[in-house]
């Protein structure tokens, strides 16, 4: 018991939870906004890596942080569009596009790596976003440093969760988006543009997916591994079935998932090896599964998930 | 004049070997960018490729060994699809394969090999088939999504296989690798040839390709699997059991991805380690979208992906271009036929009409 108010009183604990779930958000929130338009983005690990790459090499290469996260905005947009192409505009398997999107995005952007370092051994290292200091909050005693000494991505995350939820509820386009999700043809009834919805959402979603890469590499750590997103996408895929398609069940998701990470890294460095690591290490993806198990039942699928639509079609 | 789409009923068999054909060429062409943007020539790239897998015995022999196991992951994706159940788990699958390779072939049985093989076959190929048979049925009674589900299984079981061969399972005369107990002299797949890599498992292969084919033309069972595929309420309206079916699907689909594991450890390795797979599960849903899903076509299309990985080792040796240019070349190939699926669907008309009808 003492073990687990060790880890659970100290501040840095939160602190790491927070981080660890950063890229989760944008991965949850841009996985979330393409479903809720009725496209599965199975692209998204594969544009994980990509954001990863992207903005890591345009900071190496000489652009400031903020320019490195543009970049990866940029390619993750990239990947979206032609991902939009190929399912919206041509109607294809969203299942398959997704997958190859990933296997695109992911050799791409080794192959990008190795073809502008050739001779590296050792990742070379930028300097990454450092923790911003709020005054005020920041200095407030276990509750400054497990919130608010984070960098500005973070932030950037739980503002957005706010934002999306705000467009998604608060907004017709947020209407427009969700109705395109659940029945297209009430809104071409309408005189709107599904295809230019759904294009539009799928552009946007995967742009903020290619930020959780981003985060990784510019502001979790400073360098790109070969691996280094290591299915953090896919779980991004599983969260949004268990947040139920909403962002703040996601935020809810993705901070609890960040918190179990945590956990266990601590767990494992107290009671040491008496259980293998790897258990640990598989629990997250067990639970997910738990969790979609559990939730499938009842899970609101948006209604047109994965169905194509073609101009002038009716139900 | 307008432009105008038209379903077709059916493709003919002429114009899906051609867009699978063309999916191919237009990868080829697409990957000249890269290669010349890592300052290569794509004709020198693409000739030291064909040379590196095709050039030799031994080059060929490399590219049939490695075509194996993409061939038996291929028709894994392949008979899946073609059901319409997304079995994207086909990486674990032939993991759990390969496992009960090495429990049932490292010593538990003893027998010559004539019985042994068959033994292990049929263990890795249950075993594998029941890997994939849990998320079906987890679809069918909870509804829940099987790609999602089986694409997490593949890091359960990846971390699942690194645990037993750092722990139980591992070689304590493998000097700290961790890897497993070796398999038994009678329970390994002959070489071919003498002292080249490619073994029975290439044969194994094939003659899966022909048995589904077989299966998938000549049986109810085939027939019931398309019936599912292309409309699934309909199916069970004409009285065909559904969720039997998937569950075969589901049977057949993991098993045959869990002889790939057998193949790799029996044909190639000799013992299980966490490193069997570079991906062949993930490549396998590439080749079967390549083969348009046709088993005999999942036979040329594991050869032409195997090729490309094996031709560009060589090439990435020769030239200094990054061999990631293999994956490149494979997962623009998924793209490409995937927009050829585009042409098998649509005809495209042109019509010299006055504009289309309003709201048509």
């Amino acid at each position: 018991m003492d073990v687990l108010l060790d880890i659970f009183g100290s501040a840095n604990f939160w602190a790491a939870a927070i981080r660890i779930a950063t890229p989760l958000i944008f991965g949850v929130l841009g996985a979330l906004i393409c479903e809720r338009a009725g496209v599965l983005n199975l692209g998204i690990e594969g544009i994980f890596v990509a954001g990863a790459m992207a903005g890591w090499l345009a900071v190496y290469l000489g652009a400031g942080l903020w320019g490195g996260v543009l970049v990866a905005l940029l390619t993750g947009a990239v990947f979206g569009l032609l991902h939009a192409v190929l399912t919206v505009i041509l109607g294809l398997s969203q299942h398959v596009s997704g997958i190859g999107i990933t296997l695109l995005a992911t050799s791409l952007s080794y192959f990008t790596y190795r073809t502008a370092l050739p001779t590296v051994t050792s990742p070379p290292r930028i300097n990454p976003f450092q923790p911003i200091n709020i005054p005020g909050l920041s200095d407030l005693p276990f509750v400054g440093p497990a919130l608010f000494q984070q960098t500005p991505l973070t932030f950037l995350a739980v503002i957005l969760v706010a934002l999306v939820a705000f467009v998604l509820y608060r907004t017709p386009l947020g209407l427009a988006i969700r109705a395109v999700g659940d029945n297209p043809a009430s809104v071409e009834a309408q005189g709107l543009s599904v295809r230019g919805l759904r294009i539009g959402a799928v552009v946007a979603g995967s742009a903020l997916m290619a930020l959780g890469g981003a985060f990784l590499t510019m502001s979790a750590f400073d360098a790109f591994f070969f691996g280094m997103v290591n299915g953090r996408g896919w779980i991004c895929i599983a969260l949004v079935v268990f947040a139920s398609w909403q962002p703040g069940k996601a935020l809810l998701g993705a901070l609890l998932f960040g918190a179990f990470d945590a956990f266990q890294i601590r767990l494992q460095a107290e009671i040491g090896q008496v259980v293998p690591g790897q258990v640990f290490l598989m629990l997250p993806y067990l639970l997910s599964i738990v969790a979609l198990v559990l939730v499938a039942r009842r899970a609101d699928y948006p209604r047109a998930l994965l169905q194509p639509w073609f101009k002038g079609q009716r139900h | 004049m307008s432009l105008r789409l038209e379903a077709r009923t059916d493709a003919p068999v002429t114009l899906k070997l051609l867009v699978s054909l063309g999916a191919g060429l237009a990868a080829l062409l697409l990957v000249a960018i890269p290669v010349m943007f890592a300052g290569g020539s794509p004709f020198t790239a693409y000739g030291l490729i064909i040379q590196g897998a095709f050039g030799s015995m031994f080059a060929l022999s490399e590219t049939l060994n490695r075509a194996t196991p993409l061939i038996l992951t291929g028709l894994a994706a392949a008979v899946a699809f073609r059901a319409r159940l997304w079995n994207i788990g086909a990486e674990g699958q032939l993991y759990i394969g390969a496992l009960a390779a090495v429990l049932v072939g490292s010593g538990l049985l003893q027998m010559p090999s004539m019985l042994l093989i068959p033994t292990v076959m049929i263990a890795g190929f249950i075993a594998g088939g029941l890997m994939m048979v849990l998320p079906a049925l987890l679809k069918q009674r909870f509804g829940a999504d099987e790609v999602v589900i089986t694409l997490l299984l593949n890091f359960v079981v990846l971390l699942f296989i690194q645990m037993l061969v750092e722990g139980p399972l591992k070689d304590p005369l493998s000097m700290g690798w961790p890897q497993s107990v070796p398999l038994l002299a009678e329970a390994k797949f002959d070489k071919l040839v003498p002292r080249l890599r490619m073994h029975w498992g290439l044969v194994v292969g094939v003659a899966a390709a022909i048995l589904l084919w077989v299966l998938v033309r000549k049986t109810v069972l085939g027939f019931e699997i398309k019936a599912v595929g292309e409309n699934r309420a309909a199916a069970r309206f004409a009285g065909i059991a559904v969720d039997a079916t998937m569950l075969k699907v589901a049977l057949i689909s993991g098993g045959l991805a869990g002889l790939a594991g057998v193949s790799e450890v029996a044909g190639v390795k000799g013992y299980l380690s966490a490193d069997l797979s570079p991906g062949f599960g993930y490549s396998g849903i590439v080749v079967a979208m390549l083969a348009g899903l046709s088993p005999v076509g999942t036979v040329f299309a594991a050869i032409f992906v195997a090729a490309v990985f094996v031709g560009a080792d060589s090439m990435s040796r020769a030239t200094g271009i990054s061999n990631y240019l293999a994956d490149l070349v494979v997962a623009l190939s998924l793209l490409c036929v995937l927009v050829g699926g585009f042409f098998l669907r649509f005809r495209i008309r042109y019509e010299r009409t006055a504009a289309p009808v309003a709201g048509a």
